[in-house]
């Protein structure tokens, strides 16, 4: 069996996996990292977005051995001394979630956005955050969530 | 998803040897859409090799004539570049989500031809050429039906040579689902003349004679009132009936040429 080694929230892991492996699966089984949900497994819902070497990317569609060598953050990797990263704490602020299943995804995403437009408008956040769908919320307080992050983040 | 054997390759001669050897391999490129065929188990591999790790297959250089773009660059980067013109970037840019394109590749797009892909009408529409390890093939004889290329056996693309345009501009319907092209029509003043590709209207990407002979006589919007487009051939499903795409062929190619200027 293939050996995968890469970098996971700042620590380096490895371990024996399928080639069929997928990454989110190395994450959630391998890892025990069940922050990261699996909500559909055929690329269209973003509940598994995490970052693969600073890009946002869907583990639900990327085999393990493909991030080999790779620098992985996950929803896990985010709060810094007990302190939630300033996205987790504006969709806490913003009551933007509800039952929380798309929320990892989301917040993975919603970073990846604020880095690459710093001062999102609505449009951008709306159209940004194609790739992620929410059941619960009608997405209006996730998109004021953002609005508020991309402020504290410094943007 | 069936189990097979997994393979990085580190060049293109090491990629097409591993190839040569498996007993039936398949490249991957972003896996966007090799990695769903898999797990819905349409495709059963005994090997798969990865180009990722291949520095030649991706990045974008632009000459007095043109922008040549690696067959392994993302969409993304496409859409971030200031050497790739605005139509063409405008394309990588509305396929999918961000997620798809910060994976999905230029290569592996025109290598599936998706009879609703982005990517095939823009190659189509500035007469594109595209360069495997074997030989160069032009746009026009590439896309040759459903899901099919001219690629043989073990071809691999390396990159894309997209040619300058006086004007070009594309205009896509998008599935409200999915963002593939309901149809999507790219038009462009080419250094050959007008060219006008259709995508999501049939079962590949195709040129467009009647309107490009239109917009040849009148490079206007006007110029394709009263051209109809039979629907006999063109794709029905749940997303659009045939006659509801033709009519959207003639829209798009209207607002193609209005964004063109
Ligand atoms: C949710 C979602 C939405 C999408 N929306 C759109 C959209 O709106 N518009 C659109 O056009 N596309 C869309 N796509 C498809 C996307 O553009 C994919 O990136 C593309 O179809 C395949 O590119 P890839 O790099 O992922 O290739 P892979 O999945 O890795 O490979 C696809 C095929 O091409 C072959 N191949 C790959 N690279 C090469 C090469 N260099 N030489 C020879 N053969 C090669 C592979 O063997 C495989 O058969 C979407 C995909 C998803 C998952
Ligand atoms: S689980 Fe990956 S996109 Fe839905
Ligand atoms: S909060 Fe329930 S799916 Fe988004």
């Amino acid at each position: 069996m293939p050996t995968v080694s890469m970098t996971v929230n700042g620590k380096s892991v490895s371990g024996e996996v399928e080639a069929r492996t997928l990454l989110v699966q190395f994450l959630r089984e391998n890892l025990n990292l069940t922050g990261t949900h699996v909500g559909c497994d055929t690329s269209q819902c973003g509940a598994c977005v995490v970052h693969v070497n600073g890009d946002s990317m869907k583990s639900c569609t990327m085999l393990a051995v493909q991030a080999n060598g790779a620098d992985v953050t996950t929803i896990e990797g985010l709060a810094k001394g007990g302190e939630m990263h300033p996205m987790q704490q504006a969709f806490q602020d913003n009551h933007g979630l509800q039952c929380g299943f798309c929320t990892p995804g989301m917040v993975m995403s919603a970073i990846d956005l604020v880095a690459k437009n710093p001062n999102p408008d609505e449009a951008t956040i709306r159209s940004e955050l194609e790739g992620n769908i929410c059941r619960c919320t009608g997405y209006h307080n996730i998109v004021k969530a953002v609005q508020q992050a991309a402020k504290t983040m410094g943007g | 998803m069936y189990n097979f054997n997994f393979h990085a390759a580190s060049s293109l001669d090491d990629a097409v040897a591993k190839l040569g050897a498996a007993e039936d391999g398949t490249v991957m490129a972003g896996g966007q859409t090799l990695i769903p065929v898999l797990k819905q188990r349409l495709a059963n591999p005994t090997d798969v090799v990865d180009l990722s790790g291949i520095a030649e297959l991706s990045g974008i250089s632009a000459s007095g004539n043109g922008v040549t773009i690696g067959a392994m660059t993302t969409h993304a980067a496409v859409a971030n570049s200031s050497d790739v013109p605005a139509a063409l970037r405008a394309v990588a840019e509305g396929i999918g989500d961000p997620q798809v394109r910060n994976r999905g590749t230029l290569g592996g797009s025109i290598a599936n031809n998706d009879p609703a892909a982005d990517y095939p009408a823009a190659l189509l529409g500035l007469g594109a050429t595209i360069t495997t390890n074997q030989r160069e093939i032009a746009a026009d004889d590439f896309f040759t039906g459903l899901f099919e290329t001219a690629l043989t056996d073990g071809e691999i693309i390396k990159s894309v040579t997209f040619p300058n345009a006086t004007k070009a501009a594309y205009a896509k319907f998008p599935s409200p689902a999915s963002r593939y092209a309901m149809v999507g029509v790219f038009v462009a003043q080419a250094a050959d003349g007008v060219r006008v590709a259709v995508t999501g209207a049939t079962d590949c990407a195709h040129r467009g004679p009647k309107l490009e002979a239109a917009l040849s006589a009148n490079w206007s919007p006007d110029a394709l009132d009263g051209i109809t487009i039979p629907p006999d051939h063109l794709n029905s499903d749940i997303h659009g009936s045939a006659e509801y795409r033709a009519n959207l062929v003639i829209v798009m190619a209207k607002r193609a040429v209005a964004a063109a200027g």
